[in-house]
């Protein structure tokens, strides 16, 4: 039974209709500021890691390392990045006592955790990580209560100097979900389950979190290791 | 007609569901209207490719294909005639047998879900049903 020339005009106009609103909520989807999200627990693969196991700073002969876990929208990380980590870091990283190696730590009630990691990742492409990490730590209270954090890891990407157009694809890439889901997944693995946690030679630091504590410990194990 | 017109609506509707999942892995849409988290941990999932084609592409060509197939299938000269309908139900067949595989994978082996997915998994299913109608609307025809 063929369908009456009014019935095909309805559907055609019913269809044209309908071919107007999903081109138009794809344009719309297309055309809008990009926020990047970064997805959680995703399958790492063996190429997200190939050798990788944090970030790293201090000399490769230094007789203690600590490994931090860490998430950049935690309130206390960003006390300890900001207060404790100079200290540390001229007390002990600048004079080969000690390497310090960051890891992420995101938190499942952190919203941005994950995008931070992943612009210091960026950043760190350009050979500017502690730079980037550092940003992102010291503006905390600014973008943590924003709706997206995006631009505010990009405009501390341009004051830090980066080719912007290489962020820019890195951002969209999303390619270090992967990298950051098997930091956290090593963390797991080794009983983190809070942040910051120190993992000092490998063990399980339970102490204070603060300069002149790490500073003892630091130095106390470095005896150890040269008597 | 009424069941080959439901079938190119479907399609389009099908088609706009991968479009966007297509969009959101090339990285041009941001991040997914999903509410669950699901739809990335699926996307981002080494079964979000077959055979080194994303599963989204696949679904937006077959959509596109019954699109094609069913507006085809109105044109009055082929309006009557059998073989659109049997066209249609076999690739709306293997859509679904496709879904089931993918369903079975969320389920099972990624142990997530995925809405949009889920979507279009009905709309396969509606258009697979519908051209089971318009195949037993035609046979009766024939045998009046």
């Amino acid at each position: 039974m063929a369908a009456t020339q009014a019935g095909m005009k309805r559907f055609y106009a019913l269809f044209a209709v309908l071919a107007v609103v999903g081109l138009g909520a794809l344009g719309y989807l297309l055309t809008r500021p990009a926020t990047v999200s970064i997805p959680a627990n995703v399958t790492v693969q063996p190429s997200d890691t190939s050798g990788f196991a944090g970030y790293v700073k201090g000399a490769s002969t230094a007789p203690v390392e600590i490994t931090e876990y860490a998430d950049y929208q935690c309130p206390f990380c960003q006390t300890f990045a900001t207060l404790q980590m100079p200290t540390i870091e001229e007390r002990l990283i600048k004079t080969g006592r000690l390497r310090w190696r960051y890891r992420d730590f995101p938190l499942q009630q952190h919203s941005f955790a994950r995008l931070a990691a992943h612009s210091a990742a960026c950043a760190d492409e350009q050979g500017k990580y502690w730079e980037q990490h550092d940003r992102i730590y010291q503006g905390q209270s600014e973008w943590a209560a924003a709706r997206n954090a995006a631009p505010f890891f990009r405009r501390y990407a341009q004051a830090i100097g980066l080719d912007m157009s290489r962020y820019d694809a890195c951002m969209q890439s999303g390619k270090y979900a992967g990298r950051i889901q098997s930091d956290l997944n090593s963390g797991v693995q080794l009983g983190v389950s809070s942040t910051p946690t120190l993992l000092v030679n490998g063990r399980l630091y339970r102490g204070r979190f603060d300069s002149d504590a790490i500073t003892r410990l630091v130095d106390s194990l470095a005896r150890q290791t040269t008597r | 007609m009424i069941y080959r017109m439901s079938a190119v609506l479907l399609s389009l509707a099908g088609l706009f569901i991968s479009a966007y999942l297509y969009l959101y892995k090339l990285g041009k849409v941001g991040s997914l209207a999903c509410g669950t988290g699901g739809c990335e941990t699926v996307q981002w999932s080494p079964w979000s490719r077959v055979a080194g084609i994303e599963v989204s592409l696949v679904g937006l060509l077959g959509y596109a294909g019954l699109l094609v197939l069913g507006l085809a299938s109105l044109q009055p000269a082929l309006a009557e005639r059998k073989r659109p309908a049997e066209l249609l139900a076999l690739l709306a067949g293997i859509g679904v047998l496709f879904t089931l595989y993918l369903t079975y994978l969320e389920l099972f082996v990624i142990h997530a879900i995925c809405r949009w997915c889920v979507a279009s998994g009905v709309v396969i299913l509606a258009i697979f049903v519908v051209s089971l109608f318009d195949l037993r609307r035609l046979a009766r025809m024939r045998n009046s």
